[in-house]
């Protein structure tokens, strides 16, 4: 089909390069400058798209992001598929694939329109009333197997893409003294003001092309010049402004706490062509000292029956789409309006040779000079209009209407323009708190006074004379440079010739609609929502136009109010019989438009997601072919499988070699904290449980540390150094919290203490070395220190070197073996890790990892925080109320452990369970009961924390909290497996060497 | 006896940093890093040990030739001195403040410095860093703890276009990584 | 993202440079030991949770580190007050700007 509807003109276009493109799998041609709409309609495409619920053809709408019914999935290439677009922002590009939705097998031929016919039963709220039942089946079964699928299937918008997004995605924060929504009149004229004050000055417009309305305009002059003409010497003088950045394809989506403004910026579609590495998109979280809010105006739908039959459209994107795109929307049009502004589309489509049959005007009087310049250009104007019926399905082919004079007429027509006039786009200002009051004499919500430091200009804030919205614009720039602490320029004037006033508008549906239970007069296109459901919906007692809203799903999705909101309002201020200041407004929510899930990811993907962390020994244990386990942030080695083994004979094999021999163990990750000053044992006793006055230099302490509702929180080994000094370690999880808590109770709670706090996790790189081999494998590379038993005993702490750079040795164990912990310089650390393997592997030593570990601790009944415990575990519970130091007045915990939960008799404790039979493994989590078929709504006595199979003991073995578990050592229990309850007996929580010889070995 | 003397390692060591005129990364060697802390007779008596005066606020670091003092926060400094052993320059502030109530701490392993230079280096720096990083809001020598997406980081102005970044090591992969991609990111300016 | 004034830093920072703390001002009894479990329980878990002016507890833990209060209004998000850990709260916070 070639370009039927194209006329000369467009400024947009580039005639000089034509570009071809599919839609539905049929080729078109185009020109650049084009949008994918512009472009469909001037090949005469009119059907684009089936709407939501009942499947009605629809036709383009608008010429903006406004628009409800051309939404189109456009394909780039593998991964590169994006729903749901809007025809009109989509801009042509050579061999661009566009696709419509929400039908099938096709858009003229479409199964799903059956519903149309079906629409009684898709009335207000059909969604709660028709998909109820039957439960017979099961609670919700019929939803789950039959209706959602089904309705998924029928309603619903693009189909999401399915492989990796092969884009890449930026984002930045941002900041700037000025912000300036929006690059029309209004705008621009508070852009330049601010620039000219020496402000940053940052300008956004969604659309390709900034200018907004004087883009399309033909008629007016600014400043002695044409608009467009004012319009280009504008952008170049701010485009050459060191201080003024303009951003195109930006929207600006939402609007939060103290002028922070979500903007998303798209790329054009050529620059990524030319250049893959570039982003697709940018979001920018914009902080604004100020806000100049300049976001136009969207022009209202009227409403009646069939409204929404392709070739009705609104009127002023008809007159964009001739003026900026040489396209005519038709060969014979009728307009509908109550606004003088669609006189203007009237006359500039008549100018391109148009046929006007008629401007029906639904006010009692057309009387401004924009009328009368109709009238004057011999087009037949009628007034007291109402339309009754249109003619034509998958296109308009007349309307039948009533206007005075004339009465009721037919008239034969491809296209019908229409406008109930405008609503200012408020959404960014509501959203940052503004109130919005309703102008009775404009019939439209305007802001009020703003919360925020913004402004608003333009036709946003219901100034719709060009003139006065320049005038306004260069106000608010000039008011927001000298709230951003500039010195503004004078004030300018800038004077404006043709551009007549313009004005009118109505709100909701005429009284022949109300009422009508056979109309189709949609109110929200994109949902489908039409005047008799929300009268129905008010009907059933809904008054909330909140509740209305999501009842009846209008100005829900994309729409967000821009095109139906009002209409609604109007509608239900109707029903009501009350004022639409009392039917009260909805939320806007951003994002203003849809903004990708692209694009709020932005580089948080794969590898960038999450930093990993990577012990100074990690590269080492990679090299050895070790598997790691994620503990937090950290990749922990987990086991060091050798060849041919899986992860179970590799712990079997690591645990028995510590056990006869020595291993080496990467304990990095151990959370430290250097703890320094003139109160430090002090502190530590108010936060610990256990007593550290008395705890001499070069000693350790197994610290215990409590929340203050008293329940185990963290536990770590604690060296003094020195009188004021301490060395604390945490677990691997808790560092962060363990610091935050100290810092917490330090700064706010303990102030008359003299302690500072230095987190030296990262500092140290540790290597424990454990077995009774251990000695041996450390002593060739210790100096200064006597490693003898007498000398440094068990639970002591060395500051001397290894290697021959400073080291904290550290006598402590975790695996019940003689063992050391030797921490030195991270940089140092693999040198020294790779010295000490070394010389283990002449012991008969290995590296082992966290899964052995746990293994070699749990023989021991050594508890791990976070496994063991749950936040609601006392030091009762695990048999290490021994640790408390009794005489202490007070620490962090204490008098919560007077308390009836933590005090109660009867809680669970921590245990030794051995099954019945050895090989049997229970499952961590499993539920611990007293007879292995409990009655159905018994509780479980309690649940394994820990099982694993041991090497060392030969048989498997388990830990677990059990409701009074210390009397019941020697009684069977039951815990539950997927095979059915398994037998176990209940024993002390130590399996190995419970005396602790071999610590002291 | 293993060698006595080993060569410190760091875990930038094998990347491959980006390096040109609109943005560049560089790992920066090693240095005596200590967090100081105590009062204001300990940052007075710290000053003159370190040869360095402190600063009282935030706002510029204070600097001596390979040496410098980071305000971290009200009795917190980060202190640097870059290619000096921290032995001794530990030694020497412990000597200076014999009497006066303080915390010396020795990080020089703890983290590892990036240098990020370049036309695009702020942009690509608010890429992570919430701040306002235009030079009338963040001058140079300002020096400030901060954020870098979830990475917490001391941002170090020492030029128009030249900043040092303080960062835990782990995260130093992540952050080098993760400031390169948004270097690709980022408008031509 | 709320700009947070912090009384340490002296300047108004990002809200992610900050960990909330909860309400301001609740005192940890001098003497546990000493206080009813009622008294102790009301310590622990209640707390005030207005809609409207709330002291609260900020921490700027990615900045100087520091604790201190903010007195913010609930409904607005509005900052009237920020002062250091251990100073009273302000008698009349400037309400009045609003």
């Amino acid at each position: 089909m070639s370009q039927a509807f194209r006329v000369p003109g467009g400024v947009a276009l580039d005639r000089a390069r034509p570009i071809s493109f599919t839609f539905d799998g049929v080729a078109y041609a185009g020109y650049e400058g084009d949008t994918l709409a512009s472009a469909l309609l001037a090949n005469g495409v009119r059907i684009v798209g089936r709407s939501y619920k009942y499947h009605r053809p629809r036709g383009i709408v608008s010429a903006g992001p406004e628009e409800p019914n051309a939404l189109v999935g456009v394909a780039r290439g593998p991964g590169r598929f994006t729903p749901n677009l809007r025809a009109t922002e989509v801009e042509l590009t050579d061999g661009l694939v566009a696709t419509s939705q929400n039908r099938w097998p096709s858009l003229r031929f479409d199964i799903g329109a059956i519903s149309d016919l079906l629409a009684p039963l898709f009335g207000a709220g059909f969604y709660y009333k028709t998909f109820m039942g039957p439960n017979w089946l099961g609670p919700n079964w019929a939803w789950k197997r039959v209706y959602e699928p089904v309705v998924r299937r029928a309603a619903g918008l693009g189909t999401a893409p399915t492989a990796p997004d092969p884009d890449r995605y930026a984002r930045y924060f941002d900041h700037c003294d000025v912000l300036v929504v929006g690059a029309g009149a209004a705008g621009l004229a508070a852009a330049r003001a601010a620039a000219d004050s020496g402000a940053d000055v940052v300008l956004c417009d969604e659309a390709a092309a900034p200018g907004g309305s004087l883009l399309a305009e033909t008629r007016a002059t600014i400043e002695g010049r044409p608009a467009r003409d004012w319009l280009a010497e504008t952008l170049q003088a701010l485009g050459a402004a060191a201080n003024v950045r303009i951003l195109t394809r930006t929207q600006a989506f939402g609007c939060y706490a103290q002028n922070f403004v979500g903007l998303s910026e798209r790329l054009p579609e050529p620059a990524l062509i030319a250049d893959p590495t570039l982003p697709r998109e940018r979001l920018w979280q914009m902080r604004a000292r100020e806000v100049v809010l300049a976001a136009g105006a969207i022009e209202r739908p009227l409403v009646f029956a069939d409204n929404d039959r392709p070739g009705i459209l609104l009127a002023e994107s008809a007159r964009r789409y001739l003026n900026l795109y040489g396209v005519k929307v038709g060969e014979r049009v009728v307009v509908v309006t109550a606004h003088d502004s669609a006189y203007r589309a009237a006359l500039d489509l008549a100018s391109a040779g148009v046929a006007v049959a008629l401007i029906a005007d639904l006010r009692d009087e057309a009387s401004g000079p924009l009328p009368q310049a109709a009238r004057a250009a011999g087009i037949e104007v009628a007034v007291k209009a109402s339309v009754h019926a249109i003619r034509g399905r998958g296109r308009i082919e007349a309307v039948r209407l009533a206007a005075h004079p004339g009465g009721m007429r037919t008239l034969a027509c491809d296209a019908l323009l229409m406008s109930g006039g405008w609503t200012p786009s408020v959404h960014l200002f509501s959203q940052a708190r503004g109130k919005l009051a309703f102008d009775a004499g404009l019939e439209a919500f305007r802001p009020g006074p703003p919360v925020a430091r913004q402004r608003s200009a333009g036709a946003c804030n219901a100034t719709f004379g060009l003139q006065e919205a320049l005038a306004e614009g260069d106000a608010a720039g000039r008011a927001a440079a000298e709230a951003a602490g500039r010195s503004p320029p004078d004030p300018r004037a800038i004077p404006v010739e043709g551009a007549p006033p313009a004005a009118g508008g109505t709100l909701g549906a005429p009284l022949h609609v109300l009422g009508d239970r056979h109309a189709r007069a949609f109110v929200d296109f994109q949902n489908d929502v039409c005047v008799k459901d929300v009268e129905l919906a008010i009907q059933e007692g809904y008054r909330s136009i909140e509740h209305v809203k999501r009842y009846t799903t209008t100005g829900m999705a994309t729409d967000q109010g821009k095109l139906s909101n009002m209409n609604a309002l109007a509608i239900a201020a109707a029903v009501r019989r009350t004022s639409i200041p009392e039917v009260g407004l909805t939320t806007f929510r951003p994002p203003y438009m849809p903004v990708t899930f692209g694009a709020f990811a932005g580089p948080a993907r794969d590898d960038l997601f999450d930093p990993a962390r990577r012990t100074p020994i990690h590269a080492w244990a990679a090299e050895r072919g070790a598997a790691f386990e994620d503990v937090g942030q950290w990749k922990r080695a987990w086991y060091f499988p050798r060849r041919g083994e899986g992860m179970r004979a590799a712990v079997a094999r690591e645990g028995r070699t510590v056990r006869a021999g020595v291993g080496l163990f990467d304990a990095s990750t151990l959370g430290k904290i250097e703890v320094v000053g003139r109160d430090a044992a002090l502190f530590l006793e108010r936060m610990y449980a256990n007593a550290f006055k008395k705890l001499e230099v070069g000693r350790c302490r197994y610290g215990l540390m409590l929340t203050e509702t008293g329940y185990l929180m963290d536990d770590g080994v604690i060296g003094r150094l020195a009188p004021d000094r301490f060395h604390v370690t945490t677990t691997t999880g808790g560092a962060a919290r363990v610091l935050a808590q100290m810092e917490d109770y330090l700064q706010t709670e303990f102030t008359d203490l003299e302690v500072w706090l230095t987190s030296t996790t990262e500092q140290w790189a540790t290597i424990a070395v454990q077995g009774p081999r251990a000695r041996d494998t450390i002593a060739p590379f210790v100096e200064g220190l006597d490693l003898s038993n007498a000398a440094f005993p068990h639970m002591s702490v060395r500051d001397g070197k290894a290697c021959g750079v400073p080291a904290r040795v550290m006598r402590v164990s975790f695996s019940g073996e003689l063992g050391y912990e030797i921490n030195v310089g991270s940089a140092y650390g693999l040198d020294v890790w790779k010295a000490l393997f070394a010389e283990a592997e002449k012991h008969g030593g290995c590296a082992y990892g966290t899964e052995t570990m746990h293994v070699l601790r749990a023989e021991k009944g050594y508890v791990i925080v976070g496994q063991e415990t749950d936040g609601t575990v006392t030091l009762a519970d695990l048999g290490l109320d021994w640790a408390i130091g009794k005489a202490k007045a007070d620490f962090v915990g204490k008098r919560s452990l007077r308390l009836a939960e933590p005090a109660r008799e009867g809680r669970k404790q921590l245990v030794g369970l051995l099954t019945e039979d050895p090989t049997v493994v229970l499952e961590e989590g499993a539920q611990v009961t007293a007879t292995a078929t409990p009655p159905t709504g018994s509780s479980a006595l309690g649940h394994i924390t820990s099982s694993y199979p041991s090497a060392t003991l030969g048989r498997s073995i388990a830990l677990a909290l059990v409701a009074g578990g210390r009397a019941r050592v020697g009684e069977k229990l039951f815990a539950s497996t997927a095979a059915g309850a398994v037998a176990a007996i209940v024993t002390a929580p130590c399996f190995f060497d419970p005396d602790g010889k071999r610590l002291h070995g | 006896m293993a060698d006595p003397w080993l060569t410190p390692r760091s875990p930038l060591d094998d990347l491959s940093l980006p390096v040109g005129d609109k943005f560049a990364l560089a790992d920066m060697p090693p240095a005596a890093r200590f967090v100081f802390r105590g009062a204001e007779a300990a940052r007075a008596a710290c000053s003159t040990a370190f040869g360095v005066a402190l600063p009282k606020a935030l706002g510029a670091a204070g600097s001596a030739g390979e040496r410098a003092a980071l305000w971290l926060g009200p009795d917190e400094w980060l202190l640097l001195a870059e290619g000096e052993s921290a032995e001794t320059v530990a030694a020497a502030i412990e000597a200076g403040l014999a009497d006066v109530s303080h915390a010396l701490v020795d990080v020089s392993h703890r983290q590892v410095a990036l240098e990020v230079t370049g036309r695009d280096a702020a942009r690509v720096l608010s890429a992570g860093c919430p701040l306002d990083l235009r030079t009338k809001s963040f001058p140079v020598g300002m020096a400030t703890r901060t954020l870098f997406d979830k990475v917490d980081i001391t941002l170090w102005r020492r030029g128009e276009t030249d900043f040092r970044i303080e960062v835990w090591r782990s995260f130093s992969p992540w952050l080098a990584a993760a400031l390169t991609e948004a270097a690709r990111g980022a408008p031509a300016a | 993202m709320l700009l947070i004034p912090c009384p340490y830093c002296g300047m108004e920072r990002p809200e992610i440079e900050f960990r909330h703390g909860g309400e301001a001002h609740v005192v940890r009894p001098p003497d546990p030991s000493a206080v009813t479990d009622e008294a102790w329980t009301d310590y622990l878990y209640f707390r005030s949770n207005p809609k409207g002016v709330y002291a609260e507890r900020w921490r700027h833990v990615s900045g100087c580190g520091r604790f201190f209060n903010v007195v913010r209004d609930t409904v607005s998000d509005r900052i009237l007050a920020s002062y250091r850990a251990g100073e009273p709260r302000p008698a009349a916070p400037v309400e009045a700007r609003r």
